[in-house]
């Protein structure tokens, strides 16, 4: 290939890139008028948005720096639970119960994760696992304040003031998918820039060679517990919006499974690609929502997705797509 | 207060035990395949409902043999159809495939059996309790512990003294020597997985005599046994024979003073050992870190 024809080809690479994104975004953005046309409703394109936030963070550490996270939903689950307790005994603010559920989950996630960054591999995800499950003893134990087994209510998602006018997020769910869809932005956003950052290029470094990356003098277990710390914020602040889809946050949310399905919606995606994790989340919300209504033993057919995806799919369904056009 | 206190460490011990029975058996399987068998509390509970399923025929005495067997002919049967071509790539698969098993076995007997409990009936003899004057302790319970005992005694001395055994302890240092000598690592792993699940199915019925049996069981106890291996140390089957008990007996303990926290003290436990000795107490370091 001539050196022309390559800057052409990347010129048409970089306009496709330019391309799906728009497509993405518009898509998002049109969804409350679209979804009625393909049997959704509002109401789930707003947990899959929150759901896939929740997957991206999850993948932003393990397809982007390797390391397998198998707890996150501890951190999601705080988010929620910070959310709800604002919400429910101090103040009756959508922002402020965003803050505290992003700021609960997150400090708690860098703590532990200065404790764990030294482990690799599956030793990691153990450990993250057994940790994860701390928090959902504690939300089942401690009733008096958190309500156990019965979750945390009642609390509402609170109108948002922008001055000169008031918007009903509580009753309108056209009004707060569009809520939904600006914090999701701004998150995905930050993720994108962190990614394009040179601390970005060093996770990336990390996940293909790091003994390479550690020989060129990049604090390896530094930069892990960074990008640890920043995915527990981001599935914090995903677990804190969760709870204002649901007005209820339970201990569910922070089980282990719950950590089982954002790996899934990742790996399902395609956990190499930056949108893989939504998709992921798409067909996985979209699925369960499917068999759990014609079927109780749904949990046999999720399992077998994980089996098949496992053996069939590995690299996703962006994966797939990309090897597909590549061959 | 003595009594109670040594109730409860005896009851720590007990309970102990029956996770060191899990966690052996995940410990084996993670050291020499490096897959976290997160399916491991669905064989349990495999176990415990064939046993069930086969104890009018056989009587509680064959059923406690023939389940175990039973179930860790299906695990080896999954681990060469599924696991084995899950070997050398990223764990993350085995984990997710593993998951995805736990899912559907314990859906399956839910399907099969119900929701509802079930009971595994135990002989007469066991079920009376030792002495109603001391402590109440049922024959049963020691019971557990004598075959946990005997059966982990077992497992060591299989490992050390049988040629398979020391392949499988040397294939946990090193694997690629291991294969260079000329052994099937393959048929290695394929014995090893099914001893770990024989030792999951065991736990079943054993499980299954103390408490009855319910489809969401497995679950329940996996979580302990992960945190029995992170205590006593990756790599260490006598780590992992310590953590169990080291954790049952903690928990048991706290069980006197702070019930709600029983359960969490394991995790304190495991946070203490992380920050102060991260291999854990017996773990080697460089294996698996």
């Amino acid at each position: 290939m001539t050196a022309a024809a390559q800057v052409e080809g990347m010129g048409s690479e970089s306009t496709r890139r330019f391309a799906a994104m728009a497509a993405i975004w518009i898509a998002l953005a049109l969804a409350p008028y679209w979804m009625p046309y393909v049997g959704g409703y509002t109401a789930l394109g707003t947990r899959v948005l929150v759901l896939g936030l929740a997957a991206m963070s999850v993948n932003f550490l393990l397809g982007f720096t390797g390391v397998l996270s198998f707890g996150h939903a501890a951190w999601f689950g705080l988010g929620a639970y910070g959310c709800g307790l604002l919400l429910k005994f101090v103040a009756h603010s959508t922002p402020l119960a965003l803050l505290a559920g992003t700021v609960l989950g997150g400090v708690l996630g860098g703590l532990l994760g200065a404790l764990i960054v030294r482990r690799r591999g599956v030793y990691f995800a153990m450990v993250t696992i057994a940790f994860g499950q701390v928090f959902y003893y504690i939300a089942f134990q401690w009733s008096s304040l958190t309500g156990g087994d019965d979750g945390l209510r009642p609390f509402y998602r609170a109108p948002l003031h922008f001055g000169f006018v008031t918007v009903d997020i509580l009753q309108n769910s056209t009004a707060f998918y569009y809520f939904v869809l600006a914090c999701f932005a701004a998150a995905v956003g930050l993720m994108g820039f962190l990614l394009r950052s040179p601390f970005g290029r060093t996770m990336v470094a990390i996940r293909e060679n790091e003994r390479r990356a550690r020989f060129l003098g990049i604090p390896v277990e530094l930069h892990i517990w960074i990008a640890f710390t920043l995915s527990c914020f981001f599935a914090a602040y995903a677990g804190a919006l969760y709870a204002l889809v649901n007005n209820f946050a339970d201990p569910r949310g922070l089980h282990y499974s719950q950590s089982g399905d954002f790996v899934m919606m990742a790996v399902l995606g395609g956990m190499r690609n930056f949108w893989g994790p939504l998709l992921g989340a798409i067909v996985f919300v979209v699925l369960q929502d499917y068999i759990s209504s014609i079927t109780i033993n749904w949990q046999i057919f999720i399992g077998l997705l994980f089996v098949l995806v496992v053996l069939f799919f590995p690299r996703g369904l962006l994966g797939y797509l990309q090897q597909r056009r590549r061959a | 207060m003595t009594q109670l206190l040594l109730f409860n460490v005896t009851n720590g011990l007990i309970i102990g035990a029956f996770y060191v029975l899990m966690a052996i058996g995940l410990s084996l399987i993670l050291n020499l395949s490096n897959v976290i068998n997160f399916a491991h509390g669905g064989f349990l509970v495999v176990g415990g409902y064939l046993a069930f399923a086969l104890q009018p025929y056989l009587g509680f005495w064959g059923a406690l043999i023939a389940a175990p067997f039973l179930t860790a002919i299906i695990g080896w049967a999954i681990e060469r159809v599924l696991i084995r071509r899950l070997y050398g790539r990223d764990p993350l698969y085995s984990l997710l495939l593993t998951f995805g098993l736990a899912f559907i076995f314990e859906d399956g007997t839910r399907y099969i059996w119900g929701a509802q409990g079930k009971p595994v009936g135990i002989p007469e003899a066991l079920a009376r309790p030792l002495s109603n004057s001391l402590f109440f302790i049922t024959g049963y319970r020691l019971f557990m512990v004598g075959v946990v005992a005997v059966t982990v005694t077992l497992l060591f001395l299989l490992l050390r003294y049988t040629r398979s055994g020391v392949r499988i302890r040397a294939g946990t240092l090193d694997l690629e020597t291991v294969a260079a000598l000329g052994i099937n690592v393959r048929a290695l792993r394929s014995l090893n997985f099914a001893v770990g699940i024989f030792l999951a199915g065991l736990s079943g019925v054993l499980a299954g005599g103390q408490l009855g049996l319910e489809p969401t069981m497995g679950a329940s106890v996996l979580m302990p046994s992960f945190i029995a291996i992170i205590v006593g140390g990756v790599g260490s089957l006598a780590g992992t024979l310590v953590g169990g008990l080291l954790i049952g007996v903690a928990s048991g303990i706290t069980a006197v003073f702070l019930p709600a926290a029983s359960e969490a003290i394991m995790y304190v436990l495991m946070a203490l050992v992380l920050m102060l000795r991260p291999r854990g107490l017996f773990g080697e370091e460089g294996l698996l870190t």
